[in-house]
Formats: C-alpha cells, structure tokens, sequence
C-alpha cells in the first residue's frame, strides 16, 4: 500500500519531466545511492568488492554505452571490446607520455579518443544497417586486437606485450584500497548514468530512437541520420571507452589485449540485451547478471555435484559453466525478450494498482 | 609470375573453404532470418565428433580398414548434426518465431556456448588429429609453362574440389527442389509462409540439418589441416567478411566472396603483410568487406532494399 | 464559400521518376497554391504516394524540377523539405513505436530545437528551459487533436485510428507550412473520417496551412478540397476543381474502367 502515487499532482512541465515522477521512486533511488556510497564500504568484504563491485560497476558502465547505441539508436555491434580497448590503451599513453597528467583527465582523454575512434567506426553505419552492419563493427574489433598486439608504440615497447600502471592518486587521494577503487568506480558511473539518463529524456535521446524505430520518417521530421547515428556512437564510444580505461587502471593495472577481445563484446551485448534495450536502469540489471552468474556457477556447481556424491572436475566446472551460461542467456530471450527491465516495469505496474489486477 | 600465381592459387583453395564456412551461414539466414553466430561452434563439435570416432570406432567395433571407419565415423557424426538441429530447433527456435534479428543473433550466441560446453565434455578438449588419408605431398604442375613450375598442395586441391562439389548441390537443392523454394519463403516472411501451409518446424530443421552437414565437412576439412582444436570456432568468425561481402542471401554471394577474400588475404599477407607486420589476415578481409559495403550496402549478390513509405 | 488564396507555393516542373525499368510518374506537373487544400487521387498503383515521396525528397526524380517559394530544387532532400517547412503524415503510419505519444510529438520540436548535446546531456539552463517550452507547444498540438488522454502511452499500443491522429499531430508539431497527408483517412470508420476531417479544416482555417493531400474516399475529396490533381499509370489525366474534375471524361474512363 506504501506505492501510490495518489495525492501527488503536477502542476508544472517540469515536475512531470523529472527523472522518476513518482515520490517512492525518487526517494528508493537517494536511498539505493546514499547506501552504495556509506554503507557498502562498511559492511563488504575485499573479496566482494575485487570479485563483484568493482567489475559490476566498470561493466555497467561500459553497458550503459552500449545500450545508447544498441537500446536507444538501434544500430548493432558486436565491437564494444574494441572500444574498451581504444580507451584502455589510449589513458594508458596519455598517463605515461604526458609528465603530471592528472589520472582523471588520462581516463576522460582514454574516453575522448575512444569517442573519435567510435566515429570512424560509425561511418559505415551511414550505408549499411541491422545485421550486416554488426558484422561490420566486428572489423572494429579484429582490427583494435591486432594493433594492440603487433604495433609496439601503443604497449610503450613493453617485451610481454602487456602493460601496467601503479601508484594512482586523484587530488592526493591513493586509490590502492578496495575501498577506494569502489568509491572511485562508483562515483564515476553515478555521474555517467545521470548523464545517459538527460541526455536520452532530451531532444538528442528522441533523435537516437527515431532513427531506431523508423529511420525514414525521422528524416522526414528533419533529423540529419548522420548526425544522430554519429553522434550515437560518439557518446557510446565515450562511455565505453572511458570504462574500459577504469577495467585496465582500476580493476586490472596490468593487461594485455586480451582483456578486451571479441568475448569481451559478446558479453556487453548479453548485458544490455538481458538487461533490457532502450532501458537505463537495464545496463544496472544486465550488467549484474552477467557478472554474478558465472561466481555463482562457480559455487554452486561443486556443491550440487557434491550433493549427488560427483566430484566435478575444473574443466568440468567450466564446461558446465559454458552450458549453464548459454542455456540461460537462450531462456531469458524466450521468456522475457525485453529483458528485465520489461520485469521490473511489468513488476512496478502491478504494485502501483495493488491488490486490483488492472 | 610464378610466385604470384602461386599465391593467387593458394588464396583460391583457401577461398574455397571460407566459401564452405560461409556457405553454412547463408543457408541458415536465407531460410531463417537467423544469423547463425553458432555455426563455428558447429563446426567445432562435428570435428571433435568425426576425431573421437574416428578413433572409438575401430576399437568398438574392432574394424581395421580406415577407410571404413572414416565412413561409419562420419556417418555417425552427421547422424549427431541432425540431432542438434533437430534439438535446436526443438528447443530454441520454435519460441523464437518472428522475433528481431538481434535476439536472434544472440539466442545463437547462446547456443553455441552451449554446444562448445557440450561438445568439450563428452568429446574432450585436448587437441585431436583427423585423418580421412588426404594426400599430404605437393606436386608441381604447369612445369612446362613456368620455369621451376607451380608447386601446390594435393591436399588444397582435394579440400578444394570437395568444397566445390558441396557447394554446387546446395545450390542446385535451392534453386531447383520445392523444399529450396518453400525455404526461400520462410526467409522472407515466417508468418506468412506458415499462412500458406508451409511447415516451418520442419523446414527449419531441414536447413539446420543442412548447415550441420556442411559443418561436418568444413570441420573435417579444416580438421585435417589445422588438427581439431577450441581455435576451429574462430574459422566461422573468418567466414563472417564472406559473408557480408557476398550478400547475407546469395548462394553465388558466398562462394564469389570466399575467393576474393581468400585471394585478398593470401596476396596482402605476402605482398603488404612485410611492410606494415605480420598477423594481418586477422582484419584484412573484414576492412576488405567494410571498403565494399560503402559502395554496394548489400553486398556483391543481396537484394537491394527500396524503402517505401 | 468564399476562399482566398494565394500565389503558387509549390510548383512541380515535369517530374519523371523511374524504379528499375518501371515508370513511377511520367512527366508530371501541377502548382500548389498557398493557403488551399490540393487533393491527389488516382487508382492503386497511380504514382499518388510517390508524388508525395517527391515533393519532400524521400525519392528523387530522374527528370524535372521543384520550385518551392521561387527556389528551384532539382534535388530535394527530406532534410531540406523539412527545413522549408514541409511536413508529412504516411499512409502505413510511420511513428515511432518505441515511444510515447508526447515524445513522438516532441520529434516534430527537433528543428526548433538549438541547444547542443553537451548542455542536454547535463539537463542545464537553456536545455532545460528550451525543453519546457517544446513541451508547452507540444501539449497544444496535443489539446488541438483532442489526445490528452492518451499522451503518455507508448505510440505501438494505441488503436489504428489513434496512431494516425498521432502521425498528424507530429507533423503539426513542426508548425510547417505545407503539409502533405498520405492517405489520412484510410481504413478508419465513419466517425473517425468526420474526426479526421475537421481537424485537417480546422489546420488549414486556423494555421492557413496548406494542404497537399492523397485520399480514395471520394466523398471527402470532393468536399474538402479546393483543386484536385488525377494520376493514372503515373500519368496526370486530370486538373481543377472537383467539379471539373468530376466531369472530366478522361477520369471517369480511368475510374470506370470504359473504353475509350
């Protein structure tokens, strides 16, 4: 009974143009924020923080981007990975070439240069659509790979081929601690979602999905399909790029061009599909998913096995893990195509009219 | 010359097998609308298949000829294929229909992890050889034409002619046979071909026992070269420029393009790969296809697309 | 009734547009006057559709030339059509369906709108302020159009005879000055045809819109239009009011199918 929205009228635009019109929502959100910020750092452990919130935020982050493009603009890619690359390696020479670069202009600079990369990317976009043009991002990521691997200059002639970064600090603050480098992802993706969130309920967000839904009659209403599809991918590089510049500082400090191949792609398009396409609080939903789910295999599949008196080999838990994974992600896009966001909405609509059905 | 025909020939017997690859692809996606990103893991499991029994079958059944065995093993293998199409469909496909490319996309996604998970518990996930007798031994041809001659692969040349010949059937199976046709329809519109009668179920298990064939061959063909290893789910990710190049629809698409990117990727490697690095193979022939979508959208042989409001 | 109008606004010089081997339209042209309503009818298959696709540049002809305002345009483009004030409804309804009906209005804002990407993303100031005052204009299609009730529901939803009245008011958000509907009334009942036509009335007497408009019923046609234009085969056969037009024997042959 506590989710109604009776008794709170509008009485202006703007109060109904906020982000979460309903009172609940807006206070359930501080609230979520304000424990992520206090509370999590007092109750969690390091290894949840290392296994779990760290990647969780850095991948939202990264889904986020690709949901601007894949969930609001429509144009599929199977090259994200590239993009987090891009951003990776481009603070990584920022941070190393340029004496008392502040870390946090390395990572935004990461983010731009992905931004720019994305944009070259994007221009086949301008021809070609849907499915061909996935297969055209993949060139995207082939591409990214093989520089990153064979062209020394990016690595700084490192011999393994891998790099890595220590001793970081923002205004004097060392990020060392678990703690730190959570505080200091989550910060980044709070903003980051406000961000994706303004810009999606404004007039740039309405270009993206009139391209999406009907690209013709967009450009009838005069929006330039160069500029929104660029501008899409643009501002989804930037995302992308500035998360895969936290994976390799942050959560990694030391990695090779591995960290970000084609599986790495795969993955952020599970996240936003699970999650929920055209859906901000979906990238959160996905992201969590697919972060959680293989730790949870990984747990539980010996202590199933363990139950029934089967020991489970490692390869055999990877194998298993491979199969659960897939047989879930093909569940989910039976079940609920829309992904969870569709649930959660579904779930909200259900509750505002509670106990009646409709 | 010589060495340029070398290479150019080289690139055309590769090209062949990006055909087979590619080939697999089309089948899938003109008869389905899918995108089929699991069609390496299919090849993947119908070589581990064909590997492990090829080496269980003589010792279950104590046979001592190879060649038979070869045969039963295969036989077997693609009685295996037909299952997973038959399952596939059975499981995924079937509460799928009329869902976007992308979901699509990514419940294949899905399935081939689950196939590699699959296949690399019950067949193992060592590295394991084929060996269906292939001529190992080059042989020099044109010896009069050239000086020093041509020299080529025998076994090139096999894989080769047997691409060609696979790829000529399905054609022909397309083009010419009522279930060819009925497939075209289920591609262009599933409700409405179900409207008319057309089964879809089985349809659609046909070409994924279709593309499952292919699969096996590609995956014994490419086996017995590179030996059967987790690295052959790779081969379909080569086939994907093909793909694009060639138009996602067309039969002659898919081969056409399968030479130019092979002869494309065997003619950069050597000519351009020394002056900018090695390892180039990995993007030439998808920023190959890329430059040619800008100018055809729809590739080499795919229907050109009229919007109409 | 005693109308006014003005010069020719939109004149069409020898269209000729061509697909493949078929000939769309064949030599084709008319003048729109300001201020009028401009019907185009013809048979299935005529060309009516693909004049429309012309005029705002969605196909370009291989042979003649637009004159918008005294501009030639041998090429036009949608984003040039939409720049000089002309806007559209189709006959398949093209909305947006993945979004709400006031969102789907507010796309019709989007040349109006100057602020950049950078002030949205942040929600400040001039972005803010420019949003607010969209959605006021927007509310005021959305009042005009009698769809307060459904505003915030997604577009895919609403029933068929909703989502055409949508597409216009999408069109009207663009406060165009031409505007070209596509089969506006098309497998809409009786009700909703009498709905539908006051509105395009009442845009064209109280916006002076003018009104270039494709519709089969010929009951409305005849009614509501000042001139109208008769495709065949991608060929005009007929030019004028609806009386001279009606009594044109070239067009009756065409819509009765006589011999000649």
């Amino acid at each position: 009974m506590l989710y109604r929205e009776n008794g709170q009228f509008k009485t202006s635009y703007a109060a109904d143009q906020q982000i979460f019109p309903i009172a609940q929502d807006r206070w359930a959100i501080l609230a979520i924020v304000a424990f992520a910020f206090v509370g999590v750092p007092l109750l969690v452990d390091e290894y949840l923080f290392r296994a779990i919130l760290i990647p969780f935020l850095i991948l939202a982050l990264a889904a986020l981007g690709v949901n601007i493009l894949v969930g609001f603009c429509g144009q599929i890619t199977l090259g994200a990975g590239a993009f987090m690359a891009v951003g990776a390696y481009a603070a990584y020479n920022f941070h190393i070439r340029i004496e008392d670069l502040p870390l946090l202009m390395s990572l935004l600079l990461g983010g731009l240069t992905s931004a720019v990369v994305g944009i070259f990317f994007g221009i086949p976009s301008l021809r070609v659509r849907g499915l061909y043009l996935a297969v055209a991002t993949l060139a995207a990521q082939f591409f990214t790979d093989w520089v990153f691997l064979r062209v020394p200059w990016f690595t700084d002639n490192a011999a393994s081929g891998s790099v890595s970064v220590s001793n970081l600090r923002i205004m004097g603050w060392q990020i060392d601690t678990p703690v730190s480098k959570y505080l200091f992802c989550l910060a980044f993706l709070t903003i980051f979602a406000l961000l994706a969130k303004n810009m999606t309920r404004c007039a740039i967000g309405r270009q993206w999905m009139a391209i999406r839904d009907m690209d013709v009659a967009a450009e009838v209403i005069g929006i330039r399909p160069l500029f929104a599809k660029l501008s899409a991918f643009a501002v989804s590089s930037f995302f992308v790029g500035t998360a895969g510049a936290l994976w390799g500082f942050i959560h990694l400090a030391s990695w090779e061009p591995a960290a970000f191949s084609v599986d790495r792609s795969f993955q952020l398009l599970f996240m936003v599909i699970i999650g929920g396409l055209g859906s901000i609080m979906g990238s959160f939903f996905g992201a969590a998913f697919i972060v959680i789910l293989p730790i949870a295999l990984n747990q539980f599949l010996p202590a199933l096995g363990g139950l029934f008196g089967v020991s489970i080999s490692t390869a055999g838990v990877s194998h298993a893990e491979l199969i659960t994974f897939g047989a879930l992600i093909i569940f989910f896009l039976i079940k609920e195509p829309h992904g969870i966001a569709r649930l959660w909405s579904t779930g909200k609509e259900k509750l505002r009219l509670w106990p009646f059905p409709h | 010359m010589g060495f340029f025909l070398e290479t150019l020939i080289g690139g055309l017997m590769a090209g062949m097998l990006y055909s087979l690859v590619a080939l697999g692809f089309v089948l899938i996606f003109k008869a389905s609308g899918v995108f089929n990103f699991a069609q390496g893991a299919m090849v993947l499991f119908a070589a581990l298949a064909m590997a492990r029994f090829s080496a269980w079958i003589p010792e279950w059944l104590g046979i001592d000829s190879r060649f038979l065995a070869n045969t039963v093993a295969f036989l077997v293998s693609a009685a295996l294929m037909f299952v997973v199409a038959w399952l596939i469909e059975r499981l995924v496909l079937r509460y799928l229909v009329n869902q976007e490319g992308a979901t699509l996309l990514m419940a294949t996604l899905g399935i081939a992890y689950v196939l590699e998970g699959v296949g690399t518990s019950i067949f193992g996930s060592d590295i394991y050889k084929i060996d269906v007798g292939m001529p190992k031994d080059p042989v020099m041809i044109l010896e009069g034409t050239f000086e020093g001659g041509l020299l080529i692969n025998k076994e090139d040349l096999v894989a080769a002619l047997v691409a060609a010949i696979l790829v000529g059937l399905l054609a022909l199976f397309f083009q010419k046979t009522t279930t060819g046709r009925a497939l075209r329809a289920v591609a262009d519109d599933h409700q409405a071909a179900q409207s008319i009668g057309i089964p879809l179920n089985r349809i659609w298990v046909i070409v994924w026992c279709v593309a499952g064939v292919v699969a096996l061959v590609a995956g014994v063909i490419w086996g017995s070269k590179l030996g059967v290893q987790f690295s052959l789910v790779t081969v379909a990710l080569r086939g994907l420029p093909v793909v694009i190049l060639g138009g996602l629809t067309s039969i002659p698409g898919a081969i056409i393009g399968g030479l130019i990117i092979g002869v494309g990727e065997k003619l950069s490697e050597v000519y351009l790969g020394p002056m900018i690095g090695g390892g180039i193979e990995i993007w030439f022939a998808y920023q190959l296809a890329l430059l040619f979508l800008l100018f055809r959208p729809q590739g080499l042989f795919g229907e050109k697309i009229i919007d109409r409001v | 009734m005693n109308r006014q109008f003005g010069e020719a606004i939109l004149d069409l010089k020898n269209v000729s547009l061509v697909f493949g081997g078929v000939k769309a339209l064949t030599d084709i042209s008319f003048d729109v006057r300001e201020h009028e309503i401009r019907a185009i009818i013809g048979p299935n298959g005529a060309g009516k559709s693909s004049m429309l696709n012309v005029i705002n540049g969605v196909y370009r002809p291989q042979q003649g030339e637009i004159i918008l305002r005294g501009r030639h345009f041998a090429r036009m483009n949608p984003y040039k059509a939409a720049k000089a004030g002309i806007s559209r409804t189709f006959q398949n309804i093209a909305l947006f369906k993945g979004m709400s009906v006031i969102d789907n209005i507010m796309t019709g804002r989007n040349l109006k709108i100057g602020t950049n990407l950078l002030l949205q993303a942040i929600w400040w100031g001039p972005a803010r302020r420019e949003e607010l005052a969209h959605r006021a204009k927007v509310e005021e299609v959305i009042d005009f159009l009698e769809i307060q009730h459904i505003r915030k529901t997604p577009v895919g939803r609403l029933p068929y005879g909703l989502q055409k009245r949508v597409d216009l008011g999408r069109a009207l958000a663009m406060e165009p000055s031409i505007l070209l509907l596509d089969e506006p009334m098309a497998g809409m009942n009786v009700e909703e045809k009498q709905d539908m036509c006051r509105f395009i009335l009442d845009v064209n007497d109280q916006f002076g819109t003018t009104i270039v408009l494709i519709e089969h019923d010929m009951g409305v046609v005849m009614d509501i239009s000042d001139r109208v234009v008769v495709l065949d085969y991608g060929r005009k056969i007929g030019d004028g009011t609806p009386d001279e037009v009606r009594a044109d024997p070239e067009v009756i042959s065409a819509y009765l199918g006589a011999s000649h």
